[in-house]
Order: C-alpha cells, then structure tokens, then sequence
C-alpha cells in the first residue's frame, strides 16, 4: 500500500537471510547501553522507555511493514494490562505467567478484531479499528474486573518463576530489559523472513499479490494478530512495571501516541519506533507538569511530522547512509 | 396505561426521544464526513473536535460580544467553516497526492491540537449555555412530557440534513460536485474550479459540525470533550451506512440514535456499545455498509 510512500528503493533492498552487519552492530550497542542505564537513569523511567519502544515496534510492524493503519492499538496494549494485572493480582501467578496471559489475551482480542476490520481497507480499516478499540475502553470502563475509573491498583510484582523477587526496581529492569529486547528481536526476525517479504509485497501492491496466489486476508489477518499479541507483551509488561492498569491505556489517544511515536521515528524502518517512543516518553516526563500543553504539543508533532517529514528520523538517516535501518 | 414487555410507555418513548435527539447529531455529523469524503476521499478526524469548537464559539459569542443563540446558529457555523477553509488552504491540500490516510492523521493531530487548547483556556468542567427563551419549556403531550428544545432539535437537524441533501442531488451546483467526485480531472476539464469546490465543500462539510454544536450547546454542557467521545460513535455509524450515499448517513444517523434509545430502555449496560456489535454483525454481512457500494 503506498502508505510507505516514504520507503527509499534503497531500503527496499533487503536480505532474507541473516542479519546485516550494520543491525548487529546496533542492536548489539543498544544491549549494552541498556544494561548500563540503569545505573545512570531511573529505572522506572527506563523500564517505561522500553515498553513503549516494544508497543511502537509492534504496531510498526502492521503499519510500516503491513501497510495497515489501525487507529485501535490501545485496546491490545491496555487490554493486555488488565488481564495481566488481573493475573498477578487476583490469581496469584508469577510475573512471566502473567504477562504471557495479557500477550495471549490481546492476541485473541487482535485475531477477533482483525478478522472483523480485515473486511475493510485504507480509511474504512483506521476508523474499524478504532470503533472496536472504543467499545474495549467501554468495556474496561463498566466491567467489574478492570474497576472502572480506579483500574486494578496495587499489582503484586511477583517472584520471577516463584524464585527471584521483582520487587526491586533493579531485578525487574532486567526483566523488562530481556522481555521487551526479545520482543523486538522477534518483530525483527518476522519482518526479515519469507513470511515478512510476502507482506511487504502485499503492502505495495495488493492486487498483484493476489494475482500470484497469495491468501491476502489470511497474511493480513496473521500481521494483524502478531502485532496485537506484541502490543499486548508491552502493555501487559508495563503493567508489572508500575503496578497499575488503567483507563489511560485503552483510551484512543494511547492509540494515536504510538501512531505519533511510530511516524516521528520513521515507519516502516527497525529502529525508528524505539527512537521515537524515546522522544515521546521522555517528553513527556518533562512536561507533565504542564497539562494540556503535552496535548498541543503532540499534535503538532503529529501536522509537522504529516506535512514535512513523513520519513521520520531514522528515515532521513537512512537515507544519507543509502543504506536500510 | 398500556405496557409494553413491562416497560412503562413514558420510560419507552422518553428513551426514543432521546435516542431520537442522539441520532440527530450522528446524522449531521455523519453527514459532514460524508460530503467531506465524497470529494476529499478523506476522513476528517477532526470533525468532533470542531463540533465541540462550534459549540464554544457560540458560547462566546453570547458572552464576549452579547450575542444571542439565533444569530450564534449562523455565526458559528459561517466562523467553523472559515476555520475549516484556512485549514484545507494550508495543510489538507499539500497532502492529495499522497495516500489518504495521511489526511486522516493530519487531522487527528489538528483535533489533539484544537482540543488541548481548549482545554487550556476553558478547563474540563464544563460551561452552561441557557436555552433560548422562546424554546424554553415544554410540551405537555398526554402520554409524555415534551421539552421544547429537543423538538427543535429534531425539527432544525431534519430540516438541515433534508437541505444538504436536496442541494447536493438535485440542483446544478450539486451535479458538479457529484460529478467531480466521480472524476475530478474530467470536471476540471470542462472549466469547472475544482480546487475551489473542494475548498468550500470541506468548509461546507465543516460548517455542518460546528452547527452540530451550536445545537447542542444548550443540551450538553459545553465541554473540551464533548466532540472526542462522539465522534468515535459517528465513525461506526459512517462505516455501518457506508459513505456511498448523502441519504444513507442520514437515515443511518437518525436510525441508529432510536436504536441506541431502545437499547437502553430493554438493556441499559449495552446502550453504549451496541452501535459497534452492530458495526460488527454489518461488517460480517455486508462489509461495505448498508448503503455502500461494494469496493
């Protein structure tokens, strides 16, 4: 679809087997530098961070790679939150249970969705999507389970396995750290596989991919789950992370900010989503204290980034390296 | 008094009204996306954002400059449809080339931006606006009790909806425009301003949400929010009509406000999400709308 309009030919180049050396390069970088951060930074801060970059990088994977805009990523990344927190809190379950229950859980809800908002394309699919993300924050907003205006307070952060207590800031850092950079090399792996090519192809031309006998709907459909369930691990991660889930992450801004976070970045790149949930999160961290301006502010990211720099950052570098990021 | 499955007739038809004034907002503003996107082939994200901008300017108007709900009824409409023309002359038009959804991020970063300012000035509690005198009241019908402001509600939203319609299928000025959907380069050919009717339509398209406020501005409390939540539910009716058809968003408007009314009279937990069962149960059937023309 030409919503990648923005994808140099150069980018489009891409191996199907192993990884370029200049990706190994960075992510092995960004390893290192995120197991010293915590030492420098917050924790919590970081540990934020990082699940914003997991839920950018998964609705990427739908946008930039897919070439499908769901304007309803909040229902599986807040989703996941509440079935995750509802987990550990009311069930008892071990932290890595519970966040594996809230992934399935979006995954379920992505898959149903999906294959309602599949039927539609372009324009029809972003409003689907949001139709169904709103009727999931109606629901999270009258249920019992989600305790509507309060959510679920007090998460439980759990003993890893029943072993090791995350309790402290640092022992779960390292648990947000593997959960979310496993995440993301696992989105990495599917877009670099067969299977992502026959999506990029569908993304650029559908008509013709039908034409050579793929089940178009049947890779949308698959796309479009992955990228629920991935949201879901991020949210159902954050969850553990600040004990809490609530309202805030099924609402249809939440969807709108990783739409933000994704185009600031650079959609359809690796590394573009996790600059730009960077960038997001950390503004704002330092301006929360001035109300709706954070609003404003992220609407006009949001014009600037349509009207003149639909590449994003890691595009516009991409481009001056010629090489893909 | 009869009764119907043990629902009392006033509680019925006192939800039926209700529904009734709800679908009279889904069917202008549904109304406004479709005219907006018949020719745009955008949709306009920030259509709710501007509903809620024309109810704060008739606010305004009545208490900066002194004046009335009348004049506001004009006013406010002609300043949103301004607005909506500055914002299709600086931004949406740079992005027509492109893929339509685009424009639909465009304008939801343009609602986020709109919103917030107004959150900022106004604050979220919200601002009274008095019912206009002679609308004050209500009528006494025997079986219910009539407010006379949401009969003029209904009245002024049919007779709008009932005008767009008729200029749109059956005047010249409407033949251009539903042949410049059909094929704008063509229609441009025979010397028709194809820019400029797109600039108006959407200034149009626009003006109808912001009188969408103005009416509501009396009913609802003028509030920041009022247009976000709204114009979530106003998609899924768009996408049940199918954007095909200036009268399928109409009656789909109105019908799915009754049939929310209803909802909430037999089951009153899914009032709020039985436009998107619906939404979906259509999408299964007959994906592309009720009045759609199939893709």
């Amino acid at each position: 679809m030409a919503m990648a309009d923005n994808t140099t030919s150069t980018q489009r180049v891409e191996q199907t087997a192993g990884m370029p050396t200049l990706h190994k390069v960075i992510f092995v970088v960004l390893l290192i530098g995120l197991i010293a951060l915590p030492f420098f930074a917050y924790p919590v801060f970081a540990m934020k961070v990082m699940c914003f970059a997991l839920f950018a990088a998964a609705f990427n994977l739908l946008l930039g790679f897919g070439g499908l805009l769901s304007l309803g990523h909040a229902a599986y990344f807040g989703g996941a939150s509440y079935v995750a927190a509802h987990a550990a809190k009311v069930w008892g379950l071990t932290p890595e249970l519970s966040v594996l229950c809230g992934a399935a859980a979006a995954g379920v809800l992505g898959f149903a969705i999906g294959s309602l908002a599949i039927r539609r394309q372009g324009i029809y699919f972003a409003m689907v999507t949001l139709a169904f993300a709103q009727m999931v924050y109606f629901v999270a907003l009258q249920a019992e389970f989600t305790g509507g205006e309060d959510g679920i307070q007090g998460v439980p952060r759990g003993e890893l396995f029943g072993l090791f207590s995350l309790a402290d800031n640092m022992a779960l850092y390292f648990f947000v750290l593997i959960v979310t950079f496993g995440g993301i090399l696992f989105l990495y792996r599917i877009v670099h596989s067969p299977f992502g090519q026959v999506m990029k192809a569908i993304r650029e031309n559908e008509p013709r991919a039908i034409s050579l006998g793929y089940d178009v709907n049947r890779y949308k459909l698959i796309v479009f789950t992955l990228s629920a369930t991935m949201a879901g691990l991020a949210g159902a991660t954050k969850s553990q992370v600040f004990q809490l889930a609530s309202l805030t992450d099924v609402h249809w801004s939440m969807s709108g900010e990783v739409v933000l976070m994704t185009l600031l970045g650079g959609m359809g790149t690796v590394f573009g989503p996790l600059i730009g949930a960077g960038i997001i999160v950390t503004m704002q961290n330092y301006l929360a204290t001035f109300g709706a301006w954070v609003t404003i502010i992220q609407g006009v990211i949001f014009v600037l980034g349509v009207l003149m720099f639909r590449e994003g950052i890691i595009g516009v570098i991409s481009r001056w390296l010629k090489k893909p990021l | 008094m009869f009764e119907l499955l043990g629902i009392p007739p006033q509680v019925l038809l006192g939800q039926l009204l209700l529904g009734l004034i709800n679908g009279s907002f889904y069917a202008v503003l549904s109304l406004g996306l479709a005219v907006i996107f018949g020719l745009l082939n955008i949709i306009n994200f920030a259509h709710g954002a501007l509903y809620m901008a024309g109810a704060f300017v008739a606010w305004m108007l009545l208490n900066y400059l002194g004046i009335g709900y009348w004049p506001a009824l004009i006013l406010a409409p002609l300043i949103v449809g301004a607005f909506g023309i500055l914002l299709e002359r600086t931004m949406l038009s740079r992005l027509y080339h492109l893929d339509h959804l685009y424009g639909l991020l465009l304008t939801f970063g343009l609602a986020l931006i709109i919103q917030g300012l107004f959150r900022n000035y106004y604050g979220i509690s919200g601002l009274a606006y008095q019912i206009p005198d002679i609308l004050s009241g209500g009528q006494n019908l025997g079986f219910m009790y009539l407010p006379n402001y949401r009969a003029w509600v209904v009245i002024a939203s049919v007779l709008v909806c009932f005008t767009t319609w008729f200029m749109i299928e059956k005047t010249r000025l409407g033949a251009y425009l539903r042949a410049a959907t059909e094929n704008p380069t063509l229609v441009g050919a025979f010397g028709v301003n194809v820019p400029l009717m797109i600039m108006l339509t959407y200034g149009f398209g626009v003006a109808l949400a912001g009188f969408a406020g103005v009416l509501a501005a009396p009913i609802y409390s003028v509030n920041p929010t009022m247009g976000e939540q709204l114009i979530i539910v106003v998609f899924a009716v768009v996408v049940i009509g199918g954007m095909g058809s200036i009268m399928g968003a109409i009656v789909t408007g109105y019908m799915l406000g009754i049939v929310e009314g209803l909802t909430r009279v037999f089951y009153p937990e899914g009032s709020a999400v039985v436009i998107f069962v619906i939404m979906a149960i259509v999408l299964m059937i007959k994906p592309e709308g009720l009045f759609g023309r199939p893709a």
